[in-house]
């Protein structure tokens, strides 16, 4: 979807604000929405990054980025089905804002949990798919396809229509375009793509950049 | 429907109200969650011991001193990130089993980004700092590269310096192998990993333009 999240290249967002010696977390909240994270549950990633990008696009860059997952985790849960959203309308009004998060929440615990997860972090499997035949190599000048899907995709706007060459070929990833909307897992060739600034830009574009773009075969057709 | 409730691009509601606030959301799904046995209070430890102890850019900032030390390292973490940082160091997992690490040189100088969200490889950099995750550095970096690095990280890239955006769009994570500093001839490996910053590691900060008395 043209999205708000699609932000590459757009005018008007204001000066980037740097914080010295930033915290990982800045509230006790944000460090607990991305440990739920690593809940038990039934979306991917592409389901997650699809539910940020449905926000309305002024809560979008009116909130911070731990909302954002607390909004996707809220919204996923809820459609698939896990939690029910009036339950967690009511478990808000009742448990509130708390001095201290952990006020009057439930424990459990189980070691078995902790393991699965320590040994999800030593994981080395790489989620590339070596078995799939790329239409194009290193060297080859490539196009953008002009596409604007309704749902999820992982193709920048700012790339679309433009010519590039392929500066990598990466071997087949699961398809960002198909798992949100019921498609099941299709994988294709990913390809890190250089683009000149000037063929992004325009004429005035400052001198002596490029753009590299990792994008799905699909994406791209021949010139 | 109330103002708080706009229907998202698939015609559904929110299902909690926008105003509320996160903390109180946050504790009502944690506490669904544990109950509903999806998540447990000893994980939710786990987590926050091995995003605030043990992963952060000092794991990157040893794999460029390995780089800047050893010259067949750096030409295998050049070839396969991945297998270079997990076999050597054991860094790897969620946002990390893929990472390409891109050489910065006299004519070449990377910089990284996530225009759609904030991608970024975890295992090697820790979690991301805000402006990095903001709307302004997302917008900005991938068309004024040159002017961004300048005017909001103080950062002068030559204009015979070719500056190259990786925008990190599909499942590779970037790491960029920042030049040596000068004047760090002969420092152990361990003093030098010391020297080796998490903006350099993202590329908003250039080190081989500095002398050590500067770092």
């Amino acid at each position: 979807m043209d999205g708000i999240h699609d932000l590459g290249g757009m005018d008007g967002m204001g000066p980037v604000e740097r914080e010295e010696d930033e915290p990982i977390f800045h509230e006790v909240w944000e460090e607990r929405v991305f440990a739920m994270q690593f809940a038990d549950s039934e979306y991917n990633v592409d389901e997650f990054r699809h539910a940020i990008e449905r926000m309305d696009p002024a809560y979008y860059l009116g909130s911070s980025y731990y909302e954002h997952w607390l909004v996707a985790m809220e919204k996923l849960f809820t459609e698939k089905g896990t939690i029910d959203a009036d339950e967690l309308r009511e478990r808000i009004d009742a448990l509130g804002t708390a001095r201290e998060f952990d006020d009057d929440l439930p424990e459990r615990f189980d070691s078995n949990v902790v393991e699965a997860m320590r040994a999800s972090h030593e994981n080395r499997s790489s989620r590339r798919d070596e078995s799939v035949t790329p239409a194009f190599e290193a060297g080859d000048n490539v196009v953008v396809k002009n596409s604007h899907p309704g749902g999820h995709t992982r193709c920048p706007r700012y790339v679309r229509r433009a010519q590039g060459t392929v500066a990598r070929v990466d071997g087949g990833f699961s398809l960002p375009n198909a798992s949100p909307h019921g498609e099941g897992k299709i994988v294709e060739p990913v390809y890190h793509v250089r683009f000149d600034a000037a063929e992004l830009w325009g004429a005035d574009a400052e001198g002596n950049n490029a753009v590299y773009v990792d994008l799905w075969e699909s994406y791209l057709v021949p010139p | 429907m109330s103002q708080d409730q706009t229907p998202d691009e698939n015609g559904n509601e929110h299902p909690v109200p926008r105003d509320a606030d996160p903390q109180a959301r946050a504790r009502a799904l944690q506490s669904y969650l544990i109950e509903e046995e999806l998540l447990t209070t000893d994980q939710i430890d786990e987590v926050m011991s091995l995003y605030e102890d043990e992963i952060g850019p000092q794991n990157g900032a040893e794999v460029v001193a390995r780089a800047w030390v050893d010259a067949e390292y750096r030409e295998w973490l050049l070839e396969d990130g991945s297998a270079a940082i997990a076999e050597a160091f054991g860094y790897t997992g969620p946002e990390g089993t893929d990472i390409v690490v891109v050489e910065n040189t006299d004519d070449v100088h990377n910089v990284v980004v996530c225009t759609l969200c904030s991608c970024y490889p975890w295992p090697v950099l820790g979690l991301p700092p805000t402006w990095y995750k903001s709307p302004p550095y997302r917008s900005k970096i991938v068309k004024s590269p040159r002017q961004t690095l300048r005017e909001a990280f103080g950062v002068d890239v030559d204009a015979d310096v070719e500056i190259r955006v990786r925008d990190t769009s599909a499942e590779v994570r970037y790491m960029v192998l920042p030049r040596r500093p000068v004047g760090t001839d002969g420092m152990s490996e361990s003093d030098l990993t010391a020297l080796v910053t998490r903006d350099s590691m993202i590329g908003v900060e250039r080190l081989g333009t500095k002398h050590v008395e500067e770092l």
